[in-house]
């Protein structure tokens, strides 16, 4: 671990496949406040994280469960008044180097963003630049990045990546307007992988898209991401395509993040009652058709947030230690060692058995990984034969047909 | 297209409330500086019927742009049809009584922060359209109304001296189905009513108008995106695509024997957490230009299945089962002799679709 010079991040990474599993981004403790002094909103608190190599990782939430306040604060992207008040972030750059991301400077941040940690966010309409043309943007990017490419390179280098996401030659010269919500996002995703960065943060990237034009984008994506080898923070509110895409799931709800678990454990044994309450809040596509409740009551408001756990005042299995004491984020007492599993909820400390519901076996561990590291990680999900629980919707299946 | 008159009948739980013969909005095309065809339009609705039974929700599903929302403008009478008519009890809506019309028929918008005005409290919005209806009585009889308004909806009467700041998403949903409810509507339109509301309140919202339906016996027409919610709620689901009704029938069997290609796509576009590996998607692409619509059938340039006939001539409603009709010539006796027909399998088409799916799921379990 050596301390980072600036000089040691316009090193190119080699290929940004440098095995993967190990840990790219670890966050821990991290605090962020909307304002300063005592009418600060605490916005994230105490969030620990690790993002490894090659991962998808979905952060799934509500609105203002601190969800993009995490990824912009943990990668220094945070604008005021959004402030950082506490915790460490240090991002893993390869062979024994790492940075510590809440002191760097702005120089070296400089240096990382876009080269290492690139942003892909919700509204393309608005991150690209309506007066430039598509090439202009890509080309800019390689120039500020890459000083030593020349016009002509850069012309090839952005013919390329706009190639890598399935857009003819023809459209460098278009302007955001002349192209479809897809086609925007798509642009996005090739300038963010421009330089070929190791981490990719996607902010609801396909929360306005159609549904056939999301399917086709997140299929790309997952090729690419096998391809390239780059790991992803996907922030969504949607749990039901996150549990598709997800290597592994973090549910975040009143700022805290409050169960961490790899997708097909969480979709089928949930150990927090609020991931089970959105898990309940999804129609199912098959099956009959079940009346469901969602969850009762709104997110709390996090200028005034309730005492004790910060879901209790929704939650149906509240005891009266939920309204006092927050329940740390800890091992869920069952767990065993293979998968690990974290939950913030009284009912999990092994003191009483939960409730049926949130002590569902875990699924098998599902097929090795691959041996090749550049598999995906994506095919990480349980087929036949691998045991555990029958399908379970997952769903709340008490109470009368809809 | 869908020809009204030879269009089998809906499943119909009750006498249609609203009904919408042949339907069609064409929107003029103005661009300036540009070569355009004189009088181009936009096909935004062409050619639509739509029957809405008492007590019965009628989900409309569809991607952005497929006319979904201008059809649901038409209903409310908020845009004048191109052509077409619309039905209400049974007799023609003629053009001058509107505010008749609108005590019948009221809309629920999306956007609940941009649907209620933010400088009155919920008592204005749920006393305006009483007054504007001369349904409201004076005095005490007025607070009742709005006491009652608001317990139907399931706010509490505390709630009526709040303004819209004060109130969670869901809440605000509340108080525009509320405010719709006021004038005693048999219709209720709802157009993308959860979409802009967080995951968790969805369903408080959807199993709302549920109840609506049973114990008011409202004819609902809930416009959507989200085929898995359409399949939640409505009794009826009616897919959308390039301004047409492509398919329609009970909302479960649809949503488990999907009988238009595109609406398998959209099935298998959907998330889904149970699918147990990723989907194959086809007929990729993206909707045409409504300006100037393929001929034949709308959906032929991206479809799988396409034939010689879907390009020349639009497929009529064909009914595939009981009250499910699909707008697809793979299903007409007639259609080319080597082309399958219902009920065999479309090639390649029922490993997308649900029923297979369901039979995989289970050995996941036995086989450990």
């Amino acid at each position: 671990m050596t301390s980072l010079h600036v000089g040691t991040l316009d090193q190119p990474t080699a290929g940004g496949r440098s095995r993967p599993g190990e840990p790219l981004l670890e966050v821990a403790g991290l605090c962020a406040d909307y304002g300063i002094g005592p009418d600060a909103v605490h916005a994230v608190l105490d969030a620990d994280l690790v993002l490894h190599r090659g991962e998808v990782l979905g952060l799934a939430g509500e609105s203002g469960s601190g969800k993009s306040t995490f990824a912009y604060a943990a990668t220094r992207l945070l604008r005021a008044p959004g402030v950082i008040t506490g915790g460490s972030v240090r991002f893993h750059l390869g062979q024994g180097r790492d940075i510590d991301l809440l002191a760097a400077d702005e120089s070296q941040l400089r240096r990382l963003r876009w080269a290492h940690v690139a942003v892909v966010l919700q509204s393309a309409m608005n991150a690209l630049n309506p007066v430039f043309s598509v090439g202009d943007q890509l080309g800019d990017v390689l120039q500020a990045h890459r000083p030593d490419m020349d016009r002509a390179a850069r012309r090839d280098r952005a013919v390329q990546l706009l190639d890598m996401v399935g857009i003819t030659a023809d459209r460098l010269r278009s302007y955001p307007h002349e192209l479809s919500g897809g086609m925007r996002q798509r642009v996005m995703i090739a300038m963010a992988l421009a330089l070929e960065p190791q981490m990719v943060i996607m902010d609801e990237p396909t929360t306005a898209l159609d549904v056939v034009t999301q399917r086709e984008i997140l299929e790309e994506l997952a090729a690419l991401r096998d391809r390239l080898g780059f790991a992803v923070l996907f922030i969504t509110h949607d749990l039901s395509l996150l549990i598709e895409i997800a290597d592994s799931i973090a549910i975040m709800y009143g700022g805290r993040i409050v169960e961490r678990a790899r997708a097909t454990a969480l979709f089928r044994a949930p150990r927090h009652p609020y991931t089970l309450g959105l898990l309940g809040s999804f129609p199912s596509l098959h099956g009959s058709r079940v009346h469901m409740t969602g969850i009762a009551g709104s997110p709390p408001d996090l200028r005034n947030p309730p005492a004790g756990c910060p879901f209790h005042p929704r939650c149906r299995y509240v005891m009266d230690r939920c309204r006092t004491e927050l329940p740390p984020l800890r091992p869920v007492a069952r767990a065993d060692v293979q998968n690990p599993r974290v939950a913030a909820c009284w009912l999990q400390d092994g003191s009483a058995p939960p409730p049926a519901e949130l002590a569902r076996p875990e699924p098998g561990p599902g097929p090795e990984p691959a041996p090749d590291p550049g598999l995906a990680v994506g095919t990480n999900r349980p087929t036949a034969g691998t045991g555990g629980t029958v399908a379970d919707t997952g769903t709340d299946t008490t109470g009368g047909a809809a | 297209m869908t020809a009204p008159g030879a269009a089998p009948a809906l499943p119909v739980t009750g006498t249609p409330v609203l009904e919408a013969r042949s339907l069609v909005k064409h929107f003029p095309v103005h661009r300036r500086g540009r070569r355009t065809q004189r009088g181009a339009v936009v096909h935004a609705v062409d050619d639509v019927s739509i029957a809405v039974p008492e007590a019965s929700i009628t989900a409309v599903v569809g991607e952005s742009g497929c006319g979904k929302s201008t059809l649901t403008r038409m209903l409310a009478r908020l845009i004048r049809p191109t052509a077409g008519e619309l039905v209400l009890n049974g007799s023609p809506a003629a053009r001058p009584d509107a505010r008749e019309y609108a005590g019948q028929v009221q809309m629920v918008l999306q956007d609940p922060f941009a649907s209620l005005n933010l400088v009155h409290t919920v008592r204005y919005h749920l006393a305006r359209p009483l007054r504007i209806h001369g349904l409201g009585p004076d005095g005490n009889s007025l607070d009742d109304e709005i006491t009652s308004l608001l317990k139907r909806v399931a706010l509490s009467p505390q709630d009526a001296d709040k303004y819209p700041h004060e109130l969670s998403g869901g809440q605000r949903q509340r108080v525009a189905i509320a405010r719709a409810l006021a004038v005693r509507p048999r219709v209720l339109l709802a157009d993308e009513p959860v979409s802009m509301l967080d995951v968790s309140i969805r369903l408080g919202v959807l199993n709302l108008l549920a109840d609506l339906r049973e114990r008011e016996r409202l004819a609902i027409v809930y416009v959507t995106h989200d085929i898995a919610s359409a399949r939640y709620l409505g009794d009826t689901i009616a897919v959308m695509y390039a301004g047409q009704i492509i398919e329609r029938g009970p909302a479960a069997t649809v949503t488990d024997q999907p009988s238009h290609p595109y609406t398998q796509l959209l099935l298998a576009a959907a998330p889904d957490p149970d699918r147990p590996s990723p989907p194959t998607l086809r007929g990729r692409g993206a909707p045409p230009s409504l300006v100037s619509p393929p001929a034949g059938c709308r959906f032929h340039p991206r479809c799988p299945y396409a034939m010689a006939v879907c390009a020349r001539q639009a497929p009529p409603s064909i009914e595939v089962a009981s009250g499910h009709v699909s707008a697809c010539w793979l299903h007409a006796k007639d259609a080319d002799p080597d082309t399958p027909r219902n009920p065999d399998p479309v090639p390649g088409s029922i490993p997308l679709t649900m029923a297979s799916q369901q039979d995989s799921r289970p050995p996941r379990g036995e086989s450990t």
